[in-house]
């Protein structure tokens, strides 16, 4: 809402040395968000004055016509002698008054005016068109004043209004009332306790006979005026002033009849529609539209209504959609002389939802969808036809439609003091009711009660916190106390929470970089992935209105995200990249059916709570990391080494080390991993075996297909089921004797992993044994062929002796015989 | 045993003359002294300290004096020997510090040369700062809490007031989530962490003081300030008697730990379908305090000389939206407040441009370390 403020100071008695801006900053704080102060015209400068043409010389030989003019100035160009100024506009004649920009003067934009040579002549300023003085756009030539409007010679720029502040308030959806002049200058009133001229107070006598007849749905429209005019002068232009006021409101001029009705509602709050009743046949019905009715409206598009929509008919059929678009057969005309307003409340819901299914947005819809004055409708419409007459020489018919279908508000009850105990200050006695009173309620006291009947227009008055907040907000917010509140002693974070924390910082000292990636995938990154047609990642919940048809659907992994942003990284000349992301995936439950929308009248069931949970895809949560080119780099200390496979799966071991969980690895072939170097990843919860992921080298199709570096390596891993694998960590005792260390070598088929020889080994060689390492892994012609060799070392230790060296052979030979039981090993000469 | 040799004279045996005792004494210390390492020093010690060095020779000749000569040619012997041991652990010493004076001086390293083989990652710097602040609230006796991404319309909208045909419901840009066959899911992804205020007070006991730390969506193109995915902090306190100036007390203590003690906050009048009354929270520019306020030649950045920084929104709980979750507004009162994670670390830290924070490059990320 824009809001010219010499026309606020129409209706609000400010101090005059109120400025916009200290206006702008009361009115934020108070609720009413200006965003910007315009000041318009600030960089105006004169001389710019009143000048009347004189002589009219038409230049010819030009590509278009040129008109050099001598302009009487009186004394404002400092010799009295007339002005010579070019000009190429048509739109006047000699002897009418117009506006004269003068050499020296800067008109809106620092356009400097200055004496210059053109069109073979000099000319000496310019004659100005409403454009050039920032007044409003048209296209019509130069501004031709009434006669009367000013003497030759004076300065022009105050009496034509070339200077104005204009506040710009972002209006909340709540605060309906504030997108009118009326409304905030009620606010602004209010702020400084000032006096209030409100400008519905219309006198409107009572109608001498019938109107316009009409029938109105109670449940559609609370309460419907029709106004008449006749012998109203299609031709006679709008007021100068009006058009300013319009332009710096941000309403286009068009025509006067057409322009009241914009103006009254800037004024009022109140919507207004002007038709000419010649062409409006019978009876007007404002009546929910019949299914598939059409009507194309005033931007020309023709329309099928919805029952749901509200039109205004007349016997031919639809001629308006309520409150939202008028239609295009009705339209007011410049040939148009009796003109029938229509002023009126309709239901606010329906508007918006008429507003959304016809993606129609107009300054008539805003309003009604965001609650208009539910009384206003009377006097809106007899100013409307007022201002009609006045300046269209229309007269006003007597008569006259007035249906009230509205129902007396019930007043709402508060404490006196809810204001006090909501924003936890004492305000004094009578606080509450002094504010609501300004704000136009009627309150009735009752004991330690208050009952307040809110204003025709505050529709958004409906709670008591309602109240409270309007009571608050004009004492001051700025006036609550900052209290620290006391809050009981809290748990802390939970275990997921603490872990999530955990893994992050872990893989973030293990080299990786956490990124953030969109969600948003499409079906390209999923074939990328090499995914197979009944791959259950495929399977994925979509974006009804996706901000790029190119990605539509929600992950369903973590990784198309990642190898984009490596890269992108690598693209921007960083090679050597490891990268983790932890976040949701969403994985459709099958057979979903829609989420009801359940009341909110009261706290839903248990059953109605796992509806919604049902309808819900199941979210979890995951880590997954990528990595290419060198971890390791080369330096003064030597080469580098390159990432590969086994890195990604050493993250997930990390991951499940910081969890305290233990990783089982087992090779598996999964997309998007290279089939011969893809781990299958696992954790034991409770005797059952979870697969929590996947982690290897890429498939050299989905490296080529995210134009990834080679042999780059990823892992995906769920971190919801490694938090449910955890258990409560027992202490180990720690061994004071000394370790017992055993080297075993042994050659297995190349085929056998080091996995399971290593548990083997674990297994055969009992409760002495300490730790085991792999150290070596050999294949060549010592091991034979199709054999490799493998050696490991074996610390035994016991924690109430130390051990014997035939103990610890014992365990070692242990060992080995179930290596050999196991993977067929044979020990190693 | 043979009999002592009582007809021996002392005199007689040149070793065990004073004099040539104290000619070897200072022949050895000379020695010693004249030694320039210590492997010079070693063949000191063979030829002067030694079993076959001459005062050890002259040593063994004591046995076979007089009993009355013995003590006094002892005397004479074991002085000079223990003077030529001590010479030589002092020279040893001096030597020996030498040596390692110049072994320590020769194995000097450059300690400016890198060693960046296996680089650190780090942590985005909007985890981090959304940990920060949720610890903030911790430490006061908040929990974390958590709700899914994509949500019921029901916990996103109608169980926070906002009614089905309010304009309140479309002025967020929602994603509209579809099941996989493209129908109806009655899902979208979450427009704010609000949702999880209502499922906090589904989920818990009363009272109620919860922060909800978490992600969400809206249908903005991604440009400097706007991003699609951005990240919230919700607060939730529900008990009984509580009010808007513990509400400000909560922020106000917030602002102090995050940005510096003695920042003011301001509250401007708002609307929230979820909130009522509800407030804008403005603090104060931590960057010029507001010194930039009409001071067109000292321009602030951070606040673009307005001096103050809009943080986030706030308010009372609407009872409407307790009633829903099931708590009895009678007795419960509530306040809820919302801060931008994005904002605040474009705040804190200077973030010209959203795009950094969302593109994942690393120059951007490891630049902050592990902590915001």
């Amino acid at each position: 809402m824009r809001v010219p403020m010499t026309w606020l100071r129409e209706y609000v008695d400010l101090p005059s040395d109120v400025t916009a801006r200290d206006l702008a900053a009361r009115l934020t704080l108070a609720g009413l968000e200006v965003e910007t102060v315009d000041e318009l015209g600030s960089d105006i400068t004169g001389p710019i004055v009143y000048g009347r043409i004189l002589a009219i010389e038409e230049l010819t030989g030009f590509k278009k016509p040129i008109r050099f003019c001598r302009v009487d100035v009186g004394a404002a160009n400092g010799t009295g002698e007339p002005q010579e100024i070019v000009c190429g506009a048509r739109n006047f004649s000699e002897g009418d008054l117009v506006v004269v920009c003068l050499p020296g003067a800067q008109l809106p934009g620092g356009f400097r005016i200055g004496a210059r040579k053109t069109y073979g002549k000099t000319s000496a300023g310019m004659i100005c068109s409403a454009t050039e003085l920032g007044l409003w756009e048209d296209h019509e030539g130069i501004v031709v004043l009434p006669e009367g409007f000013g003497g030759v010679g004076a300065d022009a720029i105050g009496p034509l209004g070339l200077r104005e502040d204009v506040l710009d308030i972002a209006v909340t959806p709540d605060r309906g009332y504030a997108l009118s002049l009326r409304g905030v200058a009620r606010d602004a009133a209010a702020l400084y306790g000032a006096d209030l001229r409100d400008p519905a107070a219309v006198d409107v006598p009572e109608p001498a006979g019938e109107g316009c007849p009409a029938t109105v749905d109670a449940r559609l429209c609370g309460r419907y005026v029709l106004r008449g005019v006749s012998g109203f002068d299609p031709e006679a232009p709008t007021p100068l002033w009006m058009k300013r006021r319009l332009h710096q409101s941000g309403v286009r001029p068009i025509s006067l009849a057409v322009d009241v009705t914009n103006y009254v509602m800037l004024e009022l709050g109140q919507p207004l529609h002007a038709w000419d009743r010649s062409t409006i046949t019978g009876t007007l019905q404002v009546r929910a539209a019949a299914r598939g009715e059409k009507l194309e409206t005033l931007d020309h598009v023709k329309r099928t209504l919805d029952p749901d929509d509200i039109v205004i008919a007349d016997d031919s059929g639809p001629v308006n959609i309520a409150g939202v678009m008028g239609g295009l057969t009705t339209e007011i005309s410049l040939a148009s002389t009796e003109v029938l307003v229509e002023a009126a409340h309709f239901g606010a819901m329906h508007i918006a939802r008429t507003s959304r299914r016809h993606q129609l947005s107009s300054e008539s819809s805003r309003r009604f969808e965001r609650g208009v004055d539910s009384a206003v409708q009377l006097a809106a419409a007899t100013r409307a036809v007022g201002l009609l007459a006045e300046l269209g020489g229309a007269s006003v018919e007597a008569a006259y439609t007035h249906v009230d279908r509205s129902a007396a508000r019930e007043p709402i009850r508060i404490p006196a003091d809810h204001a006090s105990a909501v924003a936890g200050t004492d305000y004094p006695a009578g606080t509450a009711e002094r504010w609501l009173r300004t704000m136009g309620c009627e309150v009735a006291a009752d004991g330690d009660a208050l009952a307040v009947v809110p204003p025709t227009w505050r529709p958004d008055l409906t709670d008591p916190n309602d109240l409270a907040e309007e009571v608050i907000r004009l004492e001051g917010y700025e006036n609550i106390p900052s209290i620290p509140p006391v809050v009981p002693s809290g748990r802390g974070l939970t275990a997921d929470q603490r872990l999530r924390r955990a893994v992050g910082r872990t893989l973030a000292a293990t080299g990786y970089n956490e990124v953030l990636c969109y969600p948003f995938v499409g079906e390209r990154d999923l074939d990328g992935l090499q995914l197979a047609a009944d791959d259950a990642r495929r399977v994925s919940m979509r974006l009804a209105n996706p901000l790029s048809e190119e990605e539509p659907l929600l992950r369903t992994t973590l990784l198309p995200g990642l190898f984009k942003t490596l890269a992108r990284n690598v693209g921007r000349g960083f090679p050597d990249v490891a990268l983790f992301e932890t976040g949701l995936v969403y994985r459709p439950k099958p057979g979903a059916t829609r989420a009801p929308l359940l009341p909110v009248d009261r706290g839903p069931s248990a059953e109605e709570l796992a509806l919604i949970d049902a309808a819900l895809p199941d979210q979890p949560r995951r880590v997954g990391a990528v990595l290419a080119g060198a971890v390791e780099r080369r330096g003064w200390w030597g080469p580098g080494r390159e990432a590969l496979w086994a890195d990604a799966i050493q993250a997930a071991r990390d991951i499940a080390r910081v969890a305290g969980v233990e990783l089982e690895v087992a090779a598996d072939e999964h997309a998007p991993w290279h089939p011969g170097r893809c781990a299958a990843l696992y954790v034991r919860s409770g005797g059952e075996r979870l697969l929590v992921g996947h982690a290897g080298e890429l498939h050299p199709r989905t490296v080529k297909a995210f134009a990834l570096p080679e042999r780059t390596a990823a892992v995906e891993v769920e971190l919801d089921l490694i938090e449910r694998a955890r258990g409560a960590v027992t202490a180990p005792r720690v061994s004071t004797y000394p370790v017992a260390t055993q080297d075993v070598a042994l050659i297995v088929g190349e085929s056998v992993p080091v996995g399971a020889v290593s548990a083997a080994l674990a297994q055969g060689a009992g409760e002495l044994l300490e730790s085991i390492r792999l150290f070596d892994v050999y294949t060549g012609e010592q091991a034979g062929p199709g054999r490799k060799s493998v050696a490991f070392t074996l610390r035994f230790r016991a924690h109430d002796r130390t051990l014997t060296a035939e103990e610890t052979g014992a365990a070692r030979e242990a060992a080995v015989a179930s290596a050999v039981e196991h993977t067929g090993a044979v020990q190693r000469a | 045993m043979s009999a002592p040799n009582n007809s021996f004279d002392p005199v007689e045996v040149a070793p065990l003359h004073p004099d040539e005792v104290a000619r070897m004494r200072e022949e050895a210390l000379a020695a010693i002294a004249a030694a320039g390492d210590l492997d010079e020093l070693k063949e000191v010690r063979l030829a002067h300290a030694s079993d076959r060095s001459p005062l050890a020779l002259a040593n063994r000749e004591i046995g076979a004096l007089p009993p009355a000569a013995k003590a006094d040619a002892g005397k004479r012997v074991g002085g000079a020997r223990r003077d030529v041991g001590q010479a030589l652990k002092a020279r040893q010493a001096v030597l020996e510090a030498e040596r390692d004076e110049r072994v320590l001086v020769e194995e000097r390293v450059d300690v400016t040369l890198p060693w960046d083989r296996a680089p650190l990652g780090a942590r985005h710097p909007l985890t981090a700062i959304a940990e920060r602040m949720a610890d903030i609230f911790v430490g006061m006796g908040f929990d974390i809490a958590e709700g899914p991404e994509i949500e019921a319309e029901w916990f996103n909208f109608d169980a926070l007031n906002f009614l089905p045909d309010h304009p309140a419901r479309t002025m967020q840009d929602t994603f509209f989530v579809e099941n996989p066959d493209g129908g109806e899911s009655g899902l979208v992804m979450r427009t704010h962490t609000s949702p999880v205020q209502v499922r906090a007070l589904l989920e818990r006991e009363l009272p109620v003081y919860v922060v909800a730390p978490g992600t969400t969506f809206r249908t903005d193109e991604l440009d400097a300030t706007h991003s699609p995915v951005f990240h919230q902090l919700e607060g939730l306190a529900v008990d009984k008697g509580i009010t808007l100036a513990h509400l400000r007390g909560a922020i106000d203590a917030f602002v102090g730990a995050m940005f510096g003690e003695g920042l003011r906050t301001r509250f401007r009048a708002s609307y929230f379908p979820f909130t009522e009354p509800s407030a804008e929270v403005d603090m104060e520019c931590f960057a010029c305090r507001g010194a930039s306020v009409g001071d067109p030649d000292a321009p602030c950045r951070t606040c673009s000389s307005e001096g103050w920084i809009e943080i986030g929104g706030c308010g009372v709980v609407n009872p409407r939206v307790l009633t829903a979750a099931g708590v009895d507004p009678e007795v419960y009162s509530g306040w809820a407040f919302g801060l931008g994670i994005e904002r605040t670390l474009m705040f804190a830290h200077g973030v010209r441009d959203m795009h950094d924070m969302v593109e994942g490059d690393i120059r951007f990320t490891s630049a902050f370390g592990s902590e915001s």
